[in-house]
């Protein structure tokens, strides 16, 4: 996937990294919406794996291998695990989610249509044309002096975070 | 490749997970909904990291992935716990405030 985003591709090979990018587009829309409707939890869990594949490779076409990577073993590795863990222990919740109303249902959609027109309109307004041009993919190095530098305390603040949800996990959870 | 096209798909993604959020009453579907949301800020974050050629995108995002990591836990213990409580994770009978 190196430089994806190099400015030097001629017309015939954008022509395929769009295409591409375009089906892994429509397949983690599909995936989304089958995520929201579909009744069957565990359906839903793995319909989520889909989206959130895409997402990665959405991070490697923008050149961020580092997070990429880390969304496949965070996500698909462990949070989606964690999910299947929880519809497995709440077992009533195994079949069909319970039935909407129709017309929540359908506030709902207007709510989403909405929104999604005034960020669209947003968007298409700030940023008509403006193209993405990267110099290959960020390296590591660069991510983690980063981390380890400037963004040094946001990243104590993240792991006592870590440890206050896993402590705060096992108090809420256990049996008494 | 555009700017846009990220930012768009992004924003299909969260439309997407707000309807999942209003719509569902299973808890665990709500938690999966708000995953999609997280996941579409990401794609935001990173995309425009990229576009202005900064690594504070990239590196943010990683602290996103991160907190997402702990709602996911905490969001279940509360779901066990109410599971354990009432027999069924319907977020329509949590009502209990409800004056």
């Amino acid at each position: 996937m190196t430089g994806l985003l190099l400015a030097e591709f001629t017309t015939t090979e954008k022509w395929v990294v769009n295409s591409f990018w375009g089906v892994i587009a429509v397949v983690m829309v599909y995936a989304a919406l089958r995520v929201v409707t579909t009744k069957n939890v565990v359906h839903a869990a793995l319909w989520l794996v889909v989206v959130l594949a895409g997402v990665a490779v959405q991070f490697l076409f923008l050149g961020a291998e580092f997070v990429a990577v880390t969304q496949i073993l965070v996500y698909i590795g462990a949070v989606i695990v964690l999910f299947l863990f929880g519809v497995m222990l709440t077992r009533a919740s195994m079949g069909d989610d319970e039935t909407v109303a129709d017309e929540k249902r359908a506030m709902a959609a207007v709510v989403g249509v909405l929104l999604l027109a005034v960020m669209a309109f947003a968007l298409v307004d700030s940023f008509d044309d403006v193209e993405i041009t990267a110099d290959g993919p960020q390296s590591v190095t660069t991510v983690s002096d980063s981390i380890f530098s400037q963004y040094i305390v946001p990243f104590e603040a993240v792991s006592v975070l870590l440890l206050a949800a896993l402590i705060g996990a096992i108090v809420v959870a256990r049996q008494d | 490749m555009l700017l846009n096209q990220f930012l768009l798909l992004a924003a299909v993604l969260f439309c997407i997970g707000v309807y999942g959020v209003l719509v569902r009453k299973n808890g665990m579907l709500v938690l999966m909904s708000v995953e999609l949301i997280l996941n579409a800020v990401n794609i935001n974050l990173v995309a425009f990291g990229t576009l202005t050629d900064d690594v504070g995108g990239a590196v943010f995002a990683l602290f996103t992935i991160a907190v997402a990591a702990a709602e996911v836990g905490i969001g279940l213990a509360i779901v066990l716990l109410m599971y354990r409580n009432r027999r069924s994770i319907d977020l329509s009978e949590a009502d209990l405030l409800k004056g």
